[in-house]
């Protein structure tokens, strides 16, 4: 028996050269007659740009370049969204360079290229920029009053939906209890280790435009700039280098992936940028910030009547890339595991002069565990209920797989595929030690235990490539048109494809994010790429193997189905003496060879998956915390994660994603925000003032992954395991606290002072 | 992220460096272990002419006991202090607010002086020094200098320093025999400059109370702050959890913290308060375990 | 400004340039040097990515100019695997414990660890004291957890 590889924890492909620091990122790319962009920024939220003299600083030695918006094609006036895209939004889309206004702190104003980053810089201080400062609106709630400053042409709402069924008004009427409160999550963001880089260069020879430093949707961001461009995509190659984190911001279309390579297009020379810190805190995406009015209408036995919500999603200056991804998907899955009547939810989407925000782990849905997951612990003080309790009492049942919710995003019904809620509750309650963590947190004061549940979503934009092919050597190459930010995709898609061919997991490669070898693809997010890019290497790995097996029963004179593939040859079952090696099945499989006996040439096979709806992973999030009354520290003393994913492709890689998820999740709860002051400057700009957490913060997280609920919307059963270790962090985290304190915190982060305000003020 | 342009000299005496100060002085800055200064030049948010890179004085570094008397020479890296026996046995609060001091990187780079001389009322060794009512020397070619803490902290990130001067040795009497100590901070993260701190001395005499008491302030003001009103207080009393609550709240009586995105003046007050207290209690447990 | 020649060792070779002052100790190992394994993650100090060694002991190259290197020797993540590409054991730990996902910080870790596993009583590695000895990096992925467990790893095939 031939033991499969799929479900055990192989060591990663990846890790060697990471390790030895053979590995290449953007930043280590050198080209021969390399210049250096540095992108000279908006010291304003919002003013007016009145007039720039870029000469002072085309006179300094070493400048090559310095580029305005006059520059710009007309092609390339905004970048375009690429997903949850709706016609209104379009007149707030952003340039990538300024015009007339100016709408964020950090917005790109021009270009200045030279032959060294140092140089860059010292050119960069000698522009001469006018501007005339307007008045600045950062909240969202503010931006929406009549009198408020406005951003673009069109109103500061810049999109906005309903999604709505039952009759929620009748509900609340009738309901035994209403609890209604309003909850905000703080604006933080993704932050990779490695910031964002890019290298462009026109190939001298070939004419080929080419792009290192692509990453998350090489294929998308490729169509996007040709269309700015005017360039026809198949002259246009990305590569992805190494991949230094993503978590949803690295990757999308910024203006810096249309600048440096229509700068090396105009220069013919090969044009590099490195974004540092303090731009990438500026510039790349920022997330989470929403303000809830939420509301919950319950039975006297405390069962679920009824949801509404009314929120506001702050979406900064522009809207970029993901339209209206972020308040489509809170607004989706607002309503989680629960059974409800009806259900209301307002989403808006507004513009603020902040740095525009997009999706980060979880985008939308960190935000609305916590608000519905808050609301029920409040609702359960009310009803002097135990909120675990409630939330059994009013969860979906098994039964009712798959559950139609009544929502939608992007036009698609969201129906929940296979889950077993109440299961998972009780497992992840007893692997937490719940009755343990109860007594713990009576035996002193100032101690909480919380949880929070989740559903997560998981394979959005449906569809993946892949092409499995074995060399002349007898390996197997696979390439993807998933991408990688450093989660370990080759190693998982090599199981897949070892796994479903019988050959060994050392002799497959997996190669992805070159537009050049890859005709096309769709890449990672939303945690598809294990499950849809998965989904398509065993397609095209199936085919190639009913190939291999028929090529090789010709040779051998045996039927197929009396054929076994192992390792690197085809045997006789049972005879594994009588073979042919998968070298030698490349030979036979030489076009001269093949088109004589009249078979297909070639040991390749291209698949596209395409899944019939999004899967739904869920999970439970439980948390003990102790609180230092004086300082108002929070301390966790125990952290558990239990997350049903279907089927664990890798389970080592799978507690790897949890974890570090969880770490990102506590820590928006509890560490960081992207402050701004008055005048719209962001005062946590730095690695100083912006609180990553350090391994003296992150908590240990025990995981439980179960396999109770496969998917059937893909062949592998594999629902993301991507978001669900950041997706209810911070409500579990807000519940303990509120347990600790007697107090309802209403607002994420809880930093320190507000762990004390609430202690003295919040008692309930 | 590029620092700005500058002239480099690298003296290997401080006579060369006193020269090199006497001349260029004013537009100059002393780089010692880079630790703060360095971020500034990176942000460009300091743009000195000229760097005077004192790492190759090595007259400057030393750290050893004479006359009753710990001398630490300003090039003293903080890892030396860490890792010196005699500092531990001697002057125990130094090794134990030097242990805080960011992280193993920065603590093998940094130097003592460096510390005192950046003038960070958030920094742990300034506070620890006052509280030890450490003395600085300060040299240039006009001669040489010897200032207490209240003299050489002027303000946040200024100290008396001349622009011709040049820190050259941190001298602590060393604190008398069975003399108990704390060190306290909170920071929201690991190895931060912490959002407020306390260092405390204290020494008894033969029937169990107080003969002398320190107390410093870390972050509770734009310098180190010795809290006298709550050592006075302190002088004569036996130490009990009533008496270090009241020195605590005697140390912050007239104190106004600065506030910023992590914490509100108000809140650092009550934070300077209670690491008082705790380090009052700390010092107080740790005669306990000597006993 | 005043270039000035530099003669810097790094992992036994040495390099001979004519720099500006200005130049940061990371740039010249990463574009210099060409060792482009040290990373740049925040480049004032905090992240611990661009760590190396200088004379032994783990310092943030970002923190210092190329200038100051003179004279001394820096060792790098290149420098720590052997000639055969056998990994050094805290290297093989980090393999086998699932320790660094994107891997852009673990040359950074590796630099600042190295000394500790070498170091490291027995008695000294509790969890509480490895996390200590690891504050100075930044991982974005990880949440550590399993850096926690390759050190152990690595520290008890050491001193075994």
């Amino acid at each position: 028996m031939r033991k499969g590889v799929i479900g055990t924890s192989l060591p990663r492909k990846e890790d060697v050269p990471l390790l030895t620091g053979a590995a290449r990122f953007a930043g280590d790319v050198q080209r021969p007659g390399m210049l250096h962009a540095h992108i000279l920024r908006s010291p304003f939220a919002h003013a007016r740009l009145l007039s720039l003299n870029a000469g002072p600083a085309l006179e300094l030695p070493g400048v090559h370049a310095v580029l305005t918006q006059e520059d710009l094609p007309p092609a390339a006036r905004a970048i375009p969204m690429r997903m949850f895209a709706q016609q209104d939004l379009e007149g707030y889309l952003q340039p990538p360079l300024a015009g007339g206004v100016v709408r964020y702190s950090g917005e790109p104003v021009a270009m200045v290229v030279a032959d060294s980053r140092y140089e860059a810089e010292d050119a960069a201080e000698l522009v001469e920029v006018d501007y005339s400062e307007l008045p600045v609106v950062l909240r969202p709630d503010e931006a929406l009053e009549e009198e408020a400053p406005r951003l673009h042409t069109g109103p500061n709402r810049a999109g906005g939906f309903r999604i709505e069924f039952g009759d929620v008004d009748r509900a609340f009427a009738e309901a035994h209890l209403v609890v209604e409160e309003r909850l905000e999550v703080g604006r933080h963001a993704a932050v990779p280790l490695e910031t964002r880089g890019l290298v462009a260069e026109v190939d001298e020879l070939t004419g080929m435009l080419v792009v290192y430093g692509a990453a998350k949707i090489p294929h998308v961001n490729r169509r996007i700039l040709a269309r700015l461009l005017d360039r026809p995509e198949e002259r246009i190659r990305l590569v992805e280098l190494n991949v230094g984190g993503g978590f949803g911001a690295r990757g999308e279309f910024y203006p810096e992936d249309f600048l440096i390579p229509f700068c090396a297009l105009r220069l013919r020379r090969p044009v590099a940028w490195v974004e540092d810190r303090e731009e990438h805190m500026r510039a790349c995406n920022h997330s989470r910030e929403q303000v809830h009015d939420v509301a919950i209408a319950l039975a006297k036995d405390g069962r679920f009547l009824a949801l509404r919500d009314r929120f506001l999603n702050n979406t900064g200056a522009y809207i970029r890339t993901h339209g209206l991804v972020v308040p489509g998907m809170t607004a989706a899955l607002l309503p989680g595991p629960y059974r409800w009547s009806a259900y209301r939810c307002d989403a808006s989407q507004v513009v603020t002069n902040k740095t525009p925000a997009g999706t980060y782990r979880a985008p939308g849905r960190y935000e609305a565990n916590f608000v519905r997951e808050r609301l029920i612990d409040v609702a359960a003080h009310r009803l002097r209920l135990d909120p675990v309790e409630l939330r059994r009492r009013n969860l979906i049942a098994r039964d009712d797989m798959p559950y139609p919710t009544g929502t939608h995003t992007d036009g698609h019904p969201v129906v929940y595929d296979s889950g077993d809620y109440a299961l998972l509750l009780e497992k992840g309650l007893a692997r937490f030690g719940w009755e343990e963590m109860r007594r713990w947190r009576d035996s002193a004061p100032h101690r909480g235990i919380g949880v929070g549940f989740f559903v997560e979503k998981s394979g959005i934009a449906r569809w993946e490539y892949a092409r499995v092919e074995v060399t002349n050597r007898g390996e197997t190459h696979v390439y993807s048109g998933g991408a990688s930010l450093g989660q370990g995709l080759e190693t998982v898609l090599a199981q897949v494809a070892a796994d479903t061919l019988g050959v060994r997991y050392d002799d497959v490669s997996v190669f992805h994010g070159d537009t050049a070898t890859i005709p096309d693809g769709m890449g990672a997010f939303g945690s598809r790429a294990a499950t849809l890019g998965g989904s398509a290497v065993l397609r095209g790995a199936t085919r190639l193997r009913e190939r291999l097996l028929e090529l090789a029963a010709d040779e051998l004179e045996i039927a197929p189905e009396d054929l076994d593939l192992v390792d690197d040859a085809v045997i006789a079952r049972g005879a594994p003496a009588t073979r042919v090696s998968l070298s030698a099945l490349f030979e036979l499989a030489r076009p001269a060879r093949a088109l004589g006996s009249n078979t297909q040439p070639g040991l390749s096979e291209e698949a596209y998956f395409l899944s019939e709806d999004m899967t739904f992973p869920y999970g439970l999030h439980c948390a003990a915390v102790e609180i230092d009354a004086e300082t108002g520290g929070v301390a966790i003393e125990r952290y558990t994660v239990a997350y049903d994913l279907g089927r664990a492709i890798n389970p080592q890689l799978v507690e790897g994603q949890v974890v570090g998820g969880a770490a990102q999740g506590v820590a928006g709860a509890l560490l960081e925000e992207l402050a701004y002051d008055e005048g719209g400057q962001l005062v946590a700009g730095s690695f100083m003032d912006y609180l990553l957490p350090t391994a003296g913060e992150a908590p240990f997280v025990d995981v439980l992954i179960t396999e109770d609920a496969p998917t059937s919307r893909n062949p592998l059963g594999a629902k993301g395991a991507g978001e669900g270790g950041t997706a209810a962090a911070g409500a579990a985290i807000a519940n303990a606290v509120a347990d600790a304190l007697a107090a309802e915190p209403t607002r994420l982060p809880i930093t320190p002072e507000r762990v004390l305000t609430l202690a003295r003020e919040g008692a309930r | 992220m590029k620092p700005p342009q500058f002239e480099y000299d690298d003296p290997s005496s401080i006579e060369e460096t006193l020269t090199l100060l006497t001349q260029y002085g004013e537009d100059a800055k002393i780089l010692a272990g880079g630790q703060s200064l360095v971020p500034l030049l990176n942000f460009r948010l300091a743009r000195p002419d000229r760097l005077i890179d004192i790492n190759n004085v090595r007259e400057l570094d030393y750290l050893r006991v004479e006359d009753g008397m710990l001398r630490i020479g300003a090039l003293t890296r903080h890892s030396a202090l860490e890792r010196s026996s005699e500092l531990g046995e001697r002057v125990p609060l130094l090794r134990d607010a030097v242990r805080l001091v960011g992280h193993v990187q920065i603590r093998n780079r940094g130097t003592v002086g460096g510390s005192v001389a950046h003038a960070d009322p958030a920094a742990e060794l300034p506070v620890a020094l006052t509280a030890l009512s450490a003395r600085f020397h300060a040299r240039s070619s006009r001669g040489s200098r010897l200032l207490r803490a209240d003299e050489l902290f002027v303000t946040h990130l200024t100290t008396a320093l001349e622009p011709d001067e040049l820190l050259t040795e941190i001298e602590v009497p060393l604190p008398a025999p069975g003399t108990r100590h704390g060190f306290v901070e909170f920071s929201r993260r690991h190895g931060d400059f912490a959002l407020g701190g306390a260092a405390v001395l204290l020494e008894s005499g033969p029937d169990g109370s107080c003969r002398h008491a320190a107390i410093a302030l870390l972050a509770a003001a734009s310098t180190p702050l010795r809290a006298s009103g709550a050592e006075q207080f302190l002088v004569g009393q036996r130490f009990n959890e009533r008496v270090a609550a009241e020195a605590a709240e005697r140390a912050v009586g007239d104190i106004n913290p600065t506030g910023d995105i992590h914490g509100s003046s108000n809140y650092r007050r009550g934070l300077v308060k209670a690491m008082v207290r705790r380090a009052l209690v700390q010092a107080d447990s740790g005669a306990k375990e000597a006993a | 400004m005043t270039r000035r020649e530099v003669s810097i060792e790094i992992n036994g070779e040495v390099f001979e340039r004519t720099v500006e002052p200005r130049l940061l100790l990371s740039d010249f190992i990463r574009h210099e040097a060409r060792l482009t394994g040290t990373h740049v993650g925040c480049e004032h100090g905090v992240c611990g990515a661009c760590t190396v060694q200088l004379d032994g002991e783990p310092v943030r190259s970002c923190l210092l100019f190329a200038v100051q290197a003179t004279g001394h020797s820096i060792r790098t993540v290149e420098a720590m695997a052997a000639l055969d590409g056998t990994l050094h054991p805290l290297q093989q730990a980090f393999h086998e414990t699932h320790a660094l996902q994107c891997g852009f910080c673990t040359p950074g870790f590796l630099m600042t660890l190295e000394p500790f596993v070498r170091d490291a009583e027995p008695a000294q590695l509790d969890d509480r004291t490895i996390r200590s000895a690891l504050a100075g990096n930044l991982c974005r992925c990880t949440g550590y957890q399993n850096i926690v467990t390759a050190v152990k790893l690595a520290a008890e095939r050491t001193h075994a």
